[in-house]
């Protein structure tokens, strides 16, 4: 299955999980590697990412830079805190877009799971007040039923 | 993201408090006053009021004048901003890792060739 999943859980946690077919140190590489991150972390197509700083230490920066070639771009920052190779990585990121969004804290594990890997990504929303509150299951659960007679509205 | 009377970093603020997003499930149902939203809330008109406020001010909720009610109703530009936000968050991740998918495999191979 390689089905990706986005649940909440409480009012600030947003959970993704994702099966690969690789093992989890292609993985970690993948998610911690510069050079790497540039070539998937792109976002929609004809987006690419000219800058991109990842130095995978307790501490050490995190700079991407996106760019759509029409003169549109934005950036983020951020710093990792903890890391196991090749199981779990933490750290905080920003958007820039230009002003900052509040921090994220994001824990990512891998586990080794048949022949691939199991990640899940786990997004500690920084405060009630922004964007935790749109991603509570209320929002995804509660609202569904409004879009859904807002459409049969139009 | 203002033109549709829409403000993307109010209307989350505004989703933040239960009150509020009991009040749009509850107009989800159709158009009240705020006297008929008070009623399952325990709270004053006034305090209503001040929720429903903020809410317009979101552009998640506006009003129309019928006779003296002020009857309000779901906005619907501003929950299909917020409709489109999510949707955008889950399509990059699923392209991205659609996109990890292949790097993987030619991280695979490359090894592979390197072993040989």
């Amino acid at each position: 299955m390689s089905k990706m999943t986005l649940r909440t859980e409480g009012d600030t946690l947003v959970i993704v999980t994702r099966h690969f077919a690789a093992p989890p140190e292609a993985l970690y590489r993948a998610h911690t590697n510069p050079a790497l991150i540039q070539k998937w972390m792109l976002g929609p197509e004809g987006w690419t990412m000219p800058v991109s700083i990842s130095e995978p230490k307790p501490g050490g920066k995190i700079r991407y830079e996106w760019a759509n070639g029409k003169g549109q771009g934005f950036y983020l920052t951020g710093e990792y805190l903890e890391l196991e190779p090749y199981s779990r990585i933490v750290h905080v990121e920003r958007m820039h877009l230009p002003d900052p969004t509040p921090d994220n804290h994001i824990e990512t594990t891998f586990e080794a799971n048949g022949t691939g890997t199991l990640m899940t990504m786990r997004m500690t929303l920084p405060n009630a007040e922004t964007r935790a509150a749109m991603l509570t299951s209320g929002m995804e659960k509660g609202m569904e039923a409004s879009y859904g007679r807002l459409e049969t509205m139009l | 993201m203002n033109g549709g009377g829409l403000n993307l970093d109010a209307a989350f603020s505004a989703l933040a408090d239960p009150t509020r997003r009991a009040i749009l499930a509850q107009l989800a149902q159709g158009e009240a006053t705020v006297m008929h939203l008070a009623k399952p809330f325990e709270m004053t008109q006034p305090a209503i009021s001040q929720h429903l406020k903020v809410l317009e001010r979101a552009g998640l909720v506006t009003r129309r004048r019928d006779g003296t009610k002020r009857p309000r109703r779901l906005a619907k530009e501003g929950l299909e901003a917020m409709d489109q936000w999510l949707a955008m968050l889950r399509k990059a991740l699923e392209t991205n890792y659609n996109r990890l998918d292949g790097l993987l495999a030619d991280m695979q191979q490359h090894n592979a060739g390197e072993e040989q």
